[in-house]
């Protein structure tokens, strides 16, 4: 049987505010436990909240971000649950009004399809503490460092049909948030958290069949691994003719494994009720303005300029926006560099692969886009060949010279262009070796031909000392030999 | 000594007959030697109360005295005091120690007030009778002599008694469906519940949030001005706290009272009344007609509908604030408990009382699926036409005036076994809260040798015309000056 896969997602994304959502203390990540909690956080007898509007701000933003209506009267409920990690014995969050309303988000995908995947809402609501189970013999720990940190929680439609979707819509939503500046996008520390919500239905039929939630993802990867390892799980028992029962489940990305955590009937009852401690927040017109006003240029509008502007790809244009401190970077090399093209080549190769090697972010790149400029633009004016620039962009990271000039100087990778020196030398070498010559002038198969031209570069250049402008002596040879 | 209002002790005080640590010291010593026979206080602080009545006096030294430099008072033992435990009445917080100030504390502090003690309440102000306190029952000062001992009312039954038995001059207390009101008048003492927000809840351990409001207790309306110039304010601490000006309370209670619109809410003089309760409330509204008052009868005709919106809205909302109390972090944990749920379903049920476990049980049911809108919502639109009765009330009349209580004070343990019973001793309080209103009770006569009080109901911000009310019927009456034998 054929089946269609629907997905939905809710996403916690942590905001970027200094302080807590409802209290003065530092979201800072990584502090000793319990350093970052004041008596707010630790929902101390007589303690009250007080909302912080940067979070409301950044809520706004993302609204706006998403092609949202904004919600003109936010209300906050609790949400009632035991948890030793949550200290006041319920969430403070939304429910019936929240700050962001209905909107989408536009997806590319791989086929290059655009998709649209509705928003249903996004709500604010403060995070939990962390419970660590581990080295306290027997017992448990308790962290409440993170309680209180801000989130939106983004709820989709069941829009998404694969795990691909899934994870082009993931990235695309986490493009965004970093964009807007609102997320610092670090899936290591949690500041986005995916559920999957999963069902199958029969290939073609109109009625969803039963879903069920794998919680708590906070990488794309596993995201992938979850949403393929949860449709083989739902398709196996369909197909044997069993039925999906509701429930949540923990999806372990080392084992590729799920467990249920609870079914629908083991669902606790949160007993929603508007929270007595917090007065409905009106949104008005000049807040929004405000917002609106600290909005960046977002990943879709960056991608259509940098087409425009620069003339890329759709391609090179999509990856180069999808990250705000990429496209910044991009756009100092490429205004460095002259040549944008080149600059996007050498962002999406050497420069990619050697973040990636050593672990490292945009931000945290020991290089900076105008250096890589400047380096683009040697190897444009044919000042180094692209073997001499890997040399020369070395030395940048390792942080040898920051200077490109200075460093094509000092390790002599300067290239000679000059055609009369050069063509000096091709008559010298040619002469040296006339058998070869002869060969590649009966050649008759011009592949062959091309092959055995290469049987010159080598002594070329060893007579240049390696300075040789390799394209140039082609160019020469081939002019030299005939055809 | 013992007999001076805030406002006599002040002027000994700036005159120099008298120190505050002198003036501390007569009065620790009357209160460790009288309040055996009342347990009013939870926590004597007798040591802070000597340093803070030096620090006052070299204020004054200094020249830096406020009306308050140097006057003994209380706390009621729900308002959070830095460095001294605090209690709200309960098990569970028995040796909760607050790392800081309730606003209201602070501001008191600030004004270099000396705080004697914590006063005993009902257990998370929860009750009527301060029957419910893990620290024992108060007993009220009026009555003793027939060898009953009687309730003081609650849940500030502690602040009550010890006002009206002359250990503090005045004490700091709560009121969420008429914790000061009713205790005032069995007690027979003068006590100010402000407009909701009037007063800053930070600090001030929460019931039920939406009801809550600090205020007021003293033997005169002046003096509960003087308290209220303290403690009104917007705090940026409490979302709830409303950012209006604070006018000196003092300065129109001499206010004249010809012309004073007065109504009498005609469900609060129903059959619920005896009647000679209601004489002596009829007695006390013909002495304001004497001051040039004119008065009218009203309708509230939803009244009868407060008490059960109370009870859902009030429970409802205490289930999630006592969510805290599960033994994590602070206040009492069950000895070795064996697993996580061990711990938390013994911690409660060994550290919250009856009457609290009694109304988080019924304030989850009215929250839980399927019941939320038959109870939680039902109770919140009932709670607006109520608002509504009163708005329209006030466009007639500058106050409303009823009996604070049904009865005066009970024998105790005479309802403890009825909670239906006892939570009726509110009746008259309730819609007040529910409305979010300024209401006083002001001592307004006797029957059968025990106070009773007179409710006075004011529009939202009334507060200084409710104090300028009660000021200008003290000067005719001396209710308020009786002392109990």
């Amino acid at each position: 049987m054929q089946w269609d896969i629907v997905i939905g997602l809710e996403i916690h994304v942590q905001l970027a505010t200094r302080t807590k959502i409802f209290s003065g203390s530092s979201t800072a990540y990584g502090a000793e436990p319990n350093t970052q909690a004041n008596a707010v956080d630790l929902a101390m007898p007589g303690t009250l909240p007080v909302p912080n509007e940067n979070a409301f701000r950044y809520a706004v933003m993302f609204g706006l971000a998403v092609n949202a209506e904004i919600g003109r009267r936010s209300m906050f409920e609790r949400k009632n649950y035991f948890y030793p990690d949550l200290p006041k014995g319920y969430q403070t969050t939304q429910l019936e009004q929240p700050i962001v309303g209905p909107g989408y988000v536009d997806v590319d995908l791989a086929n290059g399809e655009t998709k649209r995947i509705r928003i249903h809402h996004a709500h604010l609501e403060e995070d939990a503490g962390k419970s660590l189970h581990e080295d306290y013999h027997g017992m448990s720990g308790i962290d409440l460092n993170r309680a209180g940190t801000p989130l939106i929680e983004v709820v989709t439609e069941p829009d998404m049909n694969s795990a691909e979707e899934a994870v082009a819509f993931a990235r695309k939503l986490h493009s965004l948030v970093t964009s807007l500046g609102i997320c610092d996008g670090d899936m290591s520390q949690g500041s986005m958290r995916f559920d999957v919500n999963i069902s199958l239905k029969p290939k073609g039929s109109d009625q969803l069949g039963t879903r069920t939630e794998t919680k708590n993802l906070n990488s794309f990867r596993f995201m992938e691994q979850a949403i393929a390892h949860e449709v083989e799980r739902q398709m196996d028992i369909l197909e044997d003719g069993g039925r999906i029962v509701q429930e949540t489940r923990l999806y372990n990305g080392d084992r590729d494994e799920s467990r249920s955590m609870r079914t629908k009937e083991e669902a606790n009852d949160y007993r929603y009720f508007p929270c007595p401690d917090l007065l409905p927040v009106v949104i008005d017109d000049d807040f929004i303005e405000d917002a609106r006003s600290h909005l960046p240029e977002l990943p879709d509008a960056l991608k259509a300029r940098f087409k425009e502007q620069y003339g890329l790809n759709d391609y090179d244009a999509g990856l180069l926006s999808g990250d705000a401190k990429l496209a910044a970077f991009f756009e100092e090399a490429a205004e460095h560099g002259k040549d944008a093209k080149l600059a996007a080549n050498w962002i999406q190769g050497e420069f990619s692969a050697r973040l990636k090697a050593e672990d490292k972010s945009v931000a945290e790149s020991p290089i900076s886009g105008a250096q890589l400029g400047d380096l683009v633009v040697r190897i444009a004016d044919n000042t180094v060949s692209s073997a001499g620039a890997k040399k020369v962009f070395e030395a940048l990271w390792t942080g040898e010279n920051d200077n490109v000039d200075a460093i094509i100087d000092a390790k002599g990778l300067k290239q000679v262009s000059d055609t009369g020196a050069l063509e000096a030398m091709v008559d010298e070498v040619l002469a040296g070796m006339p058998d070869q010559v002869a060969q590649y002038q009966n050649e008759e198969d011009p592949k062959k031909r091309k092959k055995m031209l290469g049987g010159f570069m080598g002594p070329l250049m060893k007579a240049s000392k390696g300075q040789g402008n390799p394209k140039l002596f082609n160019e020469i040879l081939v002019k030299k030999l005939g055809g | 000594m013992h007999n001076k209002s805030v406002a006599e002790l002040s002027r000994e005080l700036e005159s120099g007959k008298i120190s505050s640590v002198e003036l501390t010291h007569q009065f620790l010593d009357r209160l460790k030697q009288e309040d055996g026979k009342y347990n009013s206080f939870i926590t004597i602080t007798e040591e802070q109360a000597l340093a803070e009545a030096k620090a006052a006096d070299e204020m004054r030294a200094a020249g830096k005295a406020t009306a308050w430099t140097g006057v003994p008072f209380a706390h009621k033992d729900i308002f959070c005091t830095n460095g001294v435990r605090t209690t709200c009445g309960s098990k569970m917080l028995e040796n909760f120690v607050p790392p800081y100030d309730a606003t209201v504390t602070g501001k008191f502090r600030q004004a270099g007030a000396v705080c004697l003690g914590k006063t005993n309440m009902d257990e998370f102000a929860m009750g009527s009778s301060n029957e419910s306190s893990y620290f024992g029952a108060v007993t009220n000062p009026w009555g003793l002599a027939s060898g009953q001992k009687r309730v003081p009312g609650g849940s500030s039954g502690g602040s009550a008694a010890a006002v009206a038995a002359r250990l503090v001059p005045a004490a700091t207390a709560t009121d969420t469906g008429g914790s000061i009101r009713q205790p005032a008048a069995l007690c027979g003492v003068t006590g100010l519940k402000p407009t909701y927000g009037r007063v800053s809840r930070y600090g001030m351990i929460a019931f039920a949030s939406s009801l809550d409001q600090g205020g007021t207790m003293a033997r005169t309306a002046e003096d509960n001005a003087l308290m209220l110039n303290v403690m009104a304010g917007f705090d940026p601490k409490d979302s709830t706290s409303i950012d209006r000006e604070v006018p000196d309370y003092t300065a129109t209670l001499n206010e004249p009272l010809k012309g004073l619109r007065i109504g009498l809410p005609k469900e609060y003089f129903s059959d619920q009344l005896s009647p000679a309760m209601e004489e002596q409330v009829r007695n006390a509204v013909k002495e304001y007609e004497k001051l040039g008052a004119t008065v009218k009868e009203v309708s509230l005709p939803n009244a009868k509908l407060a008490i059960a919106a109370y009870y859902v809205i009030a429970p409802a909302e205490a289930s999630a604030n006592l969510s805290r109390f599960d033994g994590v972090r602070y206040g009492y944990r069950c000895e070795d408990p064996k697993d996580l749920m061990d711990m938390y379903t013994r911690t409660r049920a060994e550290g919250f009382g009856a009457e609290v476990k009694r109304r988080i049980l019924v304030g989850t049911y009215a929250l839980s699926h399927g019941y939320y809108d038959a109870y939680y919502l039902k109770a919140q639109k009932v709670r607006r036409l109520i608002q509504q009765d009163f708005a329209k009330a006030f466009q007639d009349v500058d106050v409303l005036m009823s009996p604070t209580s049904p009865s005066p004070a009970f024998i105790q343990g005479e309802k403890t076994n009825d909670p239906v019973t006892m939570y009726l001793e509110d009746i008259f309080t309730i819609a007040i809260n529910l409305a979010g209103l300024p209401a006083m009770s002001v001592p307004a006569g006797f029957v059968d040798g025990l106070p009773v009080g007179l409710q006075i109901i004011g529009n939202h911000f009334a507060e200084a015309r409710l104090l300028n009310a009660a000021h200008q019927f003290q000067q005719v009456t001396d209710w308020h000056q009786r002392e109990p034998q």
